[in-house]
């Protein structure tokens, strides 16, 4: 009865407000093309195994998201082909949290209290793993992440799981290979302050190439999502280093090479498995010919598993899996090895099998995870040349 | 002292970037005062109309002046049409309420762009194609100076003389000042005061797609909320100069360029952007008028 009594005006705004409703609500469909988004509340049904992922499917570093996510859906479908894990049918729900640390805690809680998930995958970035993982662990949920190499991820309690290196060791991989390698003396670093990765990196980097004998001639920083680099880059120039130290993520250091180059700095650029992304060169061009990158695999290793591997996920994504690929397909594998070792499906058998992994071959090495939950294998180093990245040689723990 | 210049040279690149933006944030005060903080945010879609023109010219493979000045062109164009529309359907609605409804609505026109270039070009970065790439470096000994810079202060220098004399030269010029001056003056003495509002407005916009497209042109990495920090340093800048001033928005812009490259050259790149705000806090405190502008006194 009501409404008849509404002037037009109410009435306009009220057609107005539910027009711009439906409209919120159909973007919000549009963007939850994720499973979990999609499907809201689920959980598993009798014969179905959900693992939780989370992951930046979008925002700056879109391809670490993407890529890992290509290599876990692979790792998945293998699994299922081959009958699935103790007779049940394997179920990934991905959570995109656009890069953002509170929306990938957000997502984890959802993932676990929601849908009930009996492991997470993820994260790629550390600074997000990091806000994931006391969340998971105060909720006995295992967690693996494929490429966290911040020690304090795997520090935030037991359930909480990585199948790559750390940054002691991809630190100290750059700074031996700078020594030995290229034979530099005098080097400037340049970090992300924004960033738990790059700090970490930049600061064992520095430990070990001064044991080496080397010295460090300036420490300059940057804040992520800075586009002008130029002021950092000139006071680098003056201290006359041999060679610049860049442990950021791909968006930045694209940019860091081609400002470099333009100042006229001709030494070479360092960095970790922050630069593996396609987008690094369409973004740094050819200022980037000459520079060097720490890694967890090289799609140049003659090995047949990763052959196989690159064959495979070629097939299925049409693209060359980057090392991010690999290391999503290797967290999945590790994490149904250990589901199928478990002696059942709870949570706290999972998380003593994955303990338990030993000697286990991925595609990135034999993978072994110690008494702090990390792995412990071989880094590749790589080249830069006309895009492509080339092998350059394997540094043993 | 290399290093010193270095670091002039690059102030001053960086600071012709943030004078771009400037000059139409401070004309829309100066003649409005209306703070469009939407103008940050025509600047990203100008870069993206310049990325989809390129795309679609295919300039990306054969590089020139004639593809850099098209594409500057076309970017003009469609952000002097998106200013037009979102003045007519945000700002003109609202002529006659209090002025800060007029501030909250471009806040919310500002957002509103933002999310939904997220929503249609994605929020990972795009990469802006080279469609201009000048021979060589220009050094002088151990300086280098990249020849897109010079082309970018050039062009803002040129536009900020093209703006002077359409503020004061021209018949729309006249009219723009005499509605800054009254409105309802303005519009009494026969001046279609809603069209002159609107050039002005197109005029605005049309410079910040010029200034996305050189943006991306210098930094080739573009994404739907890179206005939203060099929008908030041009406005910074454009207060610093004396807001509604021209002249002070170019030389604020310059200023804040150049503390911008000597604080992070010489040791707190931290504080780059807390930099900016502590200076638009202390022009407040000591010279609200800016370093250029003159107190203009309230009509009673």
């Amino acid at each position: 009865m009501r409404a008849q009594e509404l002037t037009f005006k109410q009435k306009a705004s009220l057609f107005v407000a539910a027009v711009a409703l439906s409209v919120t609500a159909a973007c919000t469909k549009k963007s939850g093309d994720t499973a979990a988004q999609g499907e809201g509340g689920k959980t598993a049904s009798l014969n179905e195994l959900l693992i939780g992922e989370v992951l930046s499917m979008t925002g700056s570093q879109a391809t670490f998201g993407t890529s890992t996510h290509n290599g876990v859906d692979l790792a998945i479908k293998e699994a299922n082909a081959a009958g699935g894990v103790k007779g049940k049918q394997l179920k990934v729900l991905t959570v995109d949290n656009q890069g953002k640390p509170d929306e990938a805690a957000t997502a984890v809680t959802k993932l676990i209290n929601q849908n009930q998930v009996i492991a997470i995958l993820g994260e790629v970035a550390s600074s997000r793993s990091l806000a994931m993982a006391p969340i998971a662990q105060a909720n006995k949920t295992p967690m693996v992440t494929p490429s966290s190499t911040n020690p304090e991820v795997t520090a935030k309690g037991d359930y909480i799981f990585r199948v790559c290196f750390i940054d002691p060791f991809q630190g100290t991989v750059m700074a031996k290979f700078a020594s030995d390698n290229l034979k530099l003396k005098k080097v400037a670093i340049l970090r992300d302050v924004k960033s738990d990765y790059s700090v970490g990196l930049a600061d064992y980097f520095a430990e070990t190439f001064k044991k080496n004998g080397g010295e460090i001639v300036v420490d300059q920083s940057y804040s992520e999502g800075d586009v002008d680099f130029k002021a950092q880059l000139t006071a680098i120039k003056a201290k006359k280093p041999d060679g610049i130290f860049v442990p950021g993520y791909y968006t930045e250091v694209g940019l860091i090479a081609r400002q470099a180059r333009e100042l006229g700095i001709k030494v070479p650029l360092m960095g970790g498995d922050g630069w593996d992304s396609p987008k690094l060169y369409e973004i740094g061009g050819d200022a980037l010919d000459g520079t060097y990158f720490s890694n967890h695999y090289s799609a140049e290793d003659k090995s047949p598993h990763v052959q196989n591997f690159i064959s495979k996920f070629k097939e299925s994504y049409g693209v060359v899996p980057d090392g991010l690929a690999a290391m999503g397909y290797d967290a999945a594998k590790v994490l149904i090895d250990a589901m199928n070792r478990a002696p059942s499906l709870e949570k706290g058998a999972i998380r003593e099998a994955l303990a338990a992994t030993k000697e286990y071959q991925g595609v990135t090495g034999k993978i072994t995870i110690d008494q702090n939950r990390n792995a412990v294998k071989p880094a590749v180093v790589l080249k830069v040349e006309k895009g492509e990245f080339k092998y350059v040689s394997t540094i043993n723990p | 002292m290399v290093e010193f210049l270095q670091h002039v040279i690059n102030g001053l690149s960086l600071g012709s970037i943030y004078a771009l933006i400037a000059l139409g944030y401070t004309m829309v005060f100066g003649i409005l005062q209306l703070i469009n903080f939407a103008h940050g945010d025509v600047f990203m879609l100008g870069a993206f109309v310049g990325l989809f023109a390129t795309r679609y010219f295919g300039f990306a493979q054969e590089p020139s002046v004639f593809a850099l000045v098209s594409v500057m062109g076309i970017s003009m164009v469609a952000c002097a049409l998106i200013g037009l529309v979102i003045e007519r359907f945000a700002y003109r609605p609202l002529r006659r309420s209090p002025r800060i409804n007029v501030l909250i609505t471009a806040v919310g026109v500002s957002l509103f762009l933002e999310f939904s270039g997220q929503l249609v070009f994605g929020s990972d970065p795009k990469y802006f194609p080279q469609i201009y790439k000048p021979a060589g470096d220009w050094s002088i000994g151990e300086l280098n100076i990249s020849p897109l810079h010079v082309i970018v202060f050039v062009i803002a220098l040129v536009l900020m003389s093209v703006l002077q004399y359409i503020i004061f030269r021209t018949r729309l010029g006249r009219a723009m000042r005499a509605v800054s001056f009254s409105h309802d003056l303005a519009s009494l003495m026969g001046i279609p005061t809603d069209r002159v509002i609107s050039y002005t407005f197109m005029l605005g916009s049309a410079l910040a797609g010029a200034a996305g497209v050189l943006f991306g042109l210098i930094y080739p990495k573009i994404e739907p909320l890179m206005g939203v920090m060099p929008g908030l340093k041009a406005f910074i800048a454009a207060v610093f100069g004396g807001i509604g001033n021209v002249t002070g928005a170019f030389v604020g812009s310059l200023i804040l360029g150049l503390a911008e490259g000597f604080l992070v050259g010489y040791g707190m790149p931290t504080f780059r952007d807390a930099l900016a705000f502590s200076l638009l806090i202390l022009i407040l405190l000591f010279k609200p008028t800016g370093l250029l502008g003159v107190r203009r006194s309230e009509k009673v």
